[in-house]
């Protein structure tokens, strides 16, 4: 018989839309409207897992965010999803569902286990277990456990749903939609005010969908469609349902995360977005979360079978679901007993409560005599058996104070168990907003107390336990934070006629004694369910000496895992005040931290998956580049031409060959991502003198000079070519990757320290395309393409720049050289890039002109023996240090950098200096990165003298290059140093760094 | 994430600026006349206040102006923003501010 718990009619299901589902591969019917937990409680089915320590036998214990246990692994493949609760998972036709962490299987009792591992899995287990020896660890403990402690599986493919994000600014956001934020939303909406109103639920109503409620003459399901269809009529106000505002930030910042297919059969969901995450900016929050019941700690309490009273509520009003027929409910207060009746009303037995207070009175306690349920006064549930689903309690008498119960004890027949501990306001998102908690004696719980941020609490959260103080509050803090936004709140609403019981009083009850004291025996007092920490493990830490409520969340695991602790982090507190002998309040909580509830990696990444991830900048000329087969290097958000493979070429036979078209002919580069900033104002000049290391101030018109910059510690942070355009007009060149950060520090002295200076600086990397050609034959290159052009060597001299047509393009050419040959940097309007190179090409033909990439630009650079800053340079290297102090002037009285040289750390002989360096065996190319060292032989630790910046194949030289930073190493030209490798040492020689045309004779072709 | 009000834009989100580390810190007149300990007071010593701290930010996905924030480092209160060379704003009596 399907379906055999639920109840004839009622709930907020559509029992005309039977829904089929499979759990463990078994077939179930449930109806539209239901959770997965529901659907399966009214299948009878309350085995969901297995504990993850213990392996004992767990269940459904609540109706929402907070459960603990039931996790499932959920859908199939590439969308499955691990630890998703079943009690929020909406019921769609086809859904399939397994239990996580059943190993070997779910029905089977693995008792050896339980025996072997009972004793070793106290608290501490993990710190414990990683102080055994580490052979045992990887051979036995790691995989045993991690099998048996383990949960769901993550996908093993790609995520092929879509996932987005959307930002929105609201004067006043919402948190939760149950009475108290449903009016909250209606107060700010009335105002005027952009109101945003979220609920994780796929309904707004919060404790009114479990509860039956008359509030000014209308059922609870007529008002809040009365509420919503209002909120849904006023333009300003946006309604997010199945929206959980997961994280709260600075200054009223929050994100939502929005399930907005999951609720749908498969087919239903293609071409959607799955998960929405929205990113809030709000002027005012209202907090209303409500909140969540806790357990009650008792002697084997973990049974299936053993739920929070609320959530017995829940199934049996919102669902229709008879979580058991032979209830027993244990309470410290009132409003449990509505579960209790309800139940009654809906056909299953209530054979007893069991209330902790010996004197229970008030409006409830009486409506449950008036049905004759048998009421136990000052008892309690000392006991559970069942196993796999609970078939009876056992209850004695409380002995107050005592450590054990030695009262006689009572076994009583049931199937279900409803306990409550009392409620706990959810205080996460407000706790995470930095805002203060204050413990309440009376209503034996944490509230809000000081804010932080701008914002209002309303509801259970704030302590308002009535349908009628919900309403009151959530119009009040509705209305203040309307105010607050600047809009003026209309006339408050008459307050409804509400029929609901009176709220009773609750007594604390933290720690249930059985006959045994609390962690002797086999019985277990567990305090939370998803870790299986119990009350022993708490003491246990204790004795340990752990005090810190910190340190003890950490010890034993309570609060951690997909649930945070909701049902245990108060529970976990006052067992460890009893045992401290502290006020609750003296022992702290723990830090509540984002999320709220788990979100997928998928939805955090929204669209900035693949191509989408990053930027990516290409330059004029890139599509030329891919169809003549170049392959490419990341250079910041650049793509440039790594270098250009010929069919069945390797890597370094390319290389060779740009390297040696270069050395013989000509080769062409673009250059085009080198960044490029305008500098002009009067005072560009004596600007560009305090940011470079020389003197700019005399510079010609039309000439160019290489420069570096230095932080004000001294140490090289970029490099580049500046021309001077016009008096008060400069264009500086930088590294491809420095670009961003070199104008950032331009910007910055001329704003921050010299605001006197009248210059200003625009980026121009993005307006000219650079293509460069260099080469013996690049003046016969250029000749073609500019025939009217001086090119002698008088007119256009090495340092200096020309204005005029290339190529019929108008073009600033550049004659600066980065390979030691001839070389013309041809500069066009960025859109023209690729005609010129087309061109260049086209001239270049008769000399067999040959694009070469970064890689090859490397190489020419380092046989030249010049820098490239982050390559040769760390943060930490000097101009001296690189041998450059020719570029550092001593005339200047100042200039960023400067005071630092004769800083007595910066001053150091035995500084790391740049030096080459040329292998013992010529074919022997070091590694980049290798460390160095004088003497292999002394004994480890050997001290280390330096390590290898650059190095390669020089088909120019054939042989072996490279450049290092050693210690002292201007003053060690041609001593030996050594690197220690894996599995052999290379011996090379400390030489000059620059390797090929010491004179420089090349530069004129 | 922080709202910071930038005094040429409007408030905008800490994800448009740059920080820029303690204000008030100017580079010195002339760093040749100072002693080495001097020097590396202003190249490497800043407060770590707990409080109320003026700080430095960078508009720069945005006007790409330099200006200061009056900030609480504990609790991201944001007193208010200035240019550059302007006095930091009166701390709130409820923070203890006289001045
Ligand atoms: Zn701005």
């Amino acid at each position: 018989m399907t379906q055999a718990f639920r109840t004839t009619s009622g709930g907020r299901i559509d029992r005309k839309k039977a829904i089929n589902f499979t759990f463990n591969g078994q077939s179930y019917i449930g109806y539209e409207g239901d959770t997965l937990a529901s659907a399966l409680l009214a299948n009878g089915v309350h085995l969901l897992g297995r504990s993850f320590k213990y392996h004992r036998p767990r269940g459904i214990v609540a109706a929402g965010a907070e459960e603990p246990n039931s996790m499932v692994q959920l859908g199939e493949g590439a969308t499955t999803e691990p630890n998703i609760r079943a009690t929020q998972i909406s019921l769609y036709e086809g859904l399939k569902a397994s239990s996580v962490n059943v190993w070997p299987n779910l029905e089977l009792d693995i008792s050896a286990i339980n025996g072997l591992f009972a004793k070793i899995m106290t608290a501490g287990f993990y710190n414990k277990t990683f102080m055994w020896p580490r052979s045992m660890w990887m051979k036995l403990y790691e995989p045993v456990i991690r099998r048996a402690a383990g949960w769901g599986k993550a996908p093993a493919m790609g995520d092929p749903d879509i996932y987005d994000h959307m930002h929105l600014h609201v004067e006043v956001m919402v948190v939760g939609g149950g009475p108290a934020g449903l009016m909250a939303a209606m107060a700010a909406g009335r105002a005027g005010a952009r109101v945003l109103l979220v609920d994780e639920q796929n309904e707004f109503g919060g404790s009114l969908l479990s509860r039956k409620r008359q509030i000014g003459g209308k059922d609870e399901t007529a008002w809040i469609a009365d509420m919503v269809a209002e909120l849904e009529a006023m333009p300003d106000v946006t309604l997010l349902r199945r929206s959980t505002a997961f994280g709260y930030y600075d200054h009223n910042y929050l994100c939502v995360l929005e399930q907005k297919t999951d609720h749908l059969p498969a087919a239903e969901r293609k071409g959607k977005v799955r998960q929405r995450v929205w990113h809030i900016r709000a002027g005012q929050v209202v907090l209303a979360t409500g909140a969540h019941e806790r357990p009650l700690v008792f002697a084997d309490n973990d049974s299936p079978g053993i739920m929070l009273a609320g959530s017995v509520q829940t199934y049996v009003n919102r669902y229709g679901v008879l979580p058991g027929k032979k209830m027993v409910l244990f309470t410290n207060n009132d409003t449990a007993y509505e579960a209790a009746i309800d139940l009654q009303a809906a056909g299953g037995d209530v054979v007893a409560i069991i209330d902790c207070r010996t004197e229970p009175t008030g409006e409830l306690v009486d409506a449950a005599r008036a049905l004759d349920i048998e009421i136990l006064a000052g008892h309690a549930i000392t006991g559970t058996s069942g196993g796999k689903r609970v078939s009876s309690v056992e209850v004695r008498k409380i002995q107050k104070g005592a450590k054990v119960y030695t009262t006689i004890e009572r076994n009583i027949d049931c199937d279900l168990v409803a306990m409550s501990g009392g409620w706990s306001p959810v205080v996460h998102l407000f706790s995470q907003s930095q805002g203060q908690l204050e413990y309440d004696e009376e209503k034996v719980c944490f509230l809000p107390g000081k804010s932080r941020q701008a914002q209002q609490v309303a509801g259970a959260l704030a302590g308002q336990f009535s349908v009628k103080e919900c309403l009151a509050g959530g119009y009040k803090a509705g209305a203040d934070a309307a105010r607050a936004t600047g809009f003026t709140p209309k006339r408050k609403p008459a307050a409804p006629e509400i029929d609901e019981p009176a709220v009773g009083s609750v007594e604390p009850y933290w720690i249930v004694p059985s006959s045994r004291p609390v962690g002797e025996g086999m019985a277990k007092h567990f305090v939370d369910l998803q870790n299986d920490t119990t009350a022993a493990d708490i003491e246990l830490a204790v004795r340990e000496g752990f005090e810190s409520v910190e340190h003890i969340k950490r010890y034993t695991l309570t609060g951690f895992g997909t649930d945070q602790g909701k049902t245990s982090n108060i529970n976990a507190l006052a067992i460890l005040s009893g045992i401290l002998d502290k006020p609750i309040p003296k022992v702290g909580t723990t830090t509540f931290r984002p999320p709220y509830t788990p979100v997928s990696y998928g939805a955090l990444a929204g669209r900035n998956l693949g191509d989408w991830s990053d930027p990516v900048r290409v330059t004029s000329i890139h599509d030329w580049h891919v169809k003549n087969g170049a392959l490419f290097e990341n250079v910041g958000q650049w793509k440039r031409p790594w270098y250009f493979p010929k069919q069945g070429e390797t890597m370094q036979e390319a290389l060779n060959r740009e390297c040696l078209a270069v050395r013989n002919s000509v080769g062409v580069l673009d250059a085009s991502t080198l960044g490029k900033i305008d500098i002009r104002g009067p005072d560009a000049a004596e600007f560009l003198n305090r940011i470079y290391t020389n003197a700019w101030a005399k510079l010609g018109i039309g000439r160019v000079r290489y420069g570096l910059m230095c932080h004000e510690d001294g140490m090289v942070f970029d490099d580049g070519t500046t021309a001077r355009l016009a008096e008060d007009r400069f264009l500086m060149t930088t590294t491809t990757g420095g670009a961003a950060g070199v104008l950032d520090w331009l910007e910055e002295y001329l704003q921050t320290e010299w605001p006197e200076l009248k210059v200003y600086c625009t980026s121009v990397t993005e307006q000219w395309a650079t293509v460069s050609i260099t080469g013996p034959k690049a003046g016969a290159v250029l000749e073609k393409l500019a025939p009217e052009m001086d090119l002698s060597h008088e007119n256009f001299p090495f340092l200096s720049f020309k204005e005029g047509e290339v190529a019929g393009i108008n073009a600033r050419i550049f004659r600066i050289s980065f390979t030691g040959e001839l070389t013309y940097e041809i500069n066009v309007p960025w859109t023209c890039g690729l005609a010129l190179w087309k061109a260049v090409m086209a001239a270049g033909a008769e000399f067999d002109i040959t694009p070469y990439g970064t890689e090859s630009m490397h190489i020419l650079r380092a046989e030249k023996g010049f820098i490239i800053v982050g390559q040769e340079t760390d943060g930490t290297t000097t101009p001296q240090d690189l041998g450059m102090d020719w570029i550092v002037s001593k005339k200047k009285p100042d200039f960023i950098g400067k005071r630092s040289f004769t800083r007595s750390d910066t001053a150091r002989p035995d500084r790391k200096q740049l030096v080459g360096l040329l292998t013992e065996t010529p074919d022997d190319v070091l590694p980049e990165g290798s460390q160095l060292v004088f003497d292999p032989n002394v004994p480890k630790p050997i001290p280390m003298a330096g390590h290898v910046t650059s190095s390669y194949y020089s088909a120019a030289l054939g042989r072996s290059i490279a450049l290092a930073l050693v210690k002292g190493g201007h003053g060690r030209k041609g001593q030996k140093i050594f690197a220690p490798l894996d599995k052999r040492t290379v011996t090379a020689e400390i030489v000059d760094p620059v390797f090929y045309d010491k004179e420089g004779d090349r530069l004129n072709g | 994430m922080l709202n910071i009000d930038c005094p040429w834009c409007g408030k905008r989100h800490e994800t448009e600026f740059r920080y820029g580390g303690e204000a008030h810190i100017a580079r010195p007149e002339d760093p040749a006349k100072l002693e080495d300990t001097e020097w590396a007071e202003f190249l490497f010593m800043r407060t770590n206040t707990k409080g109320y701290f003026a700080e430095r930010w960078l508009h720069s996905h945005g006007c790409r102006r330099w200006f200061n924030v009056f900030r609480n480092t504990v609790t991201h209160e944001i007193v208010g923003s200035y240019k550059m060379g302007e006095k930091p704003p009166k701390l709130p009596k409820s923070a203890g501010g006289t001045k």
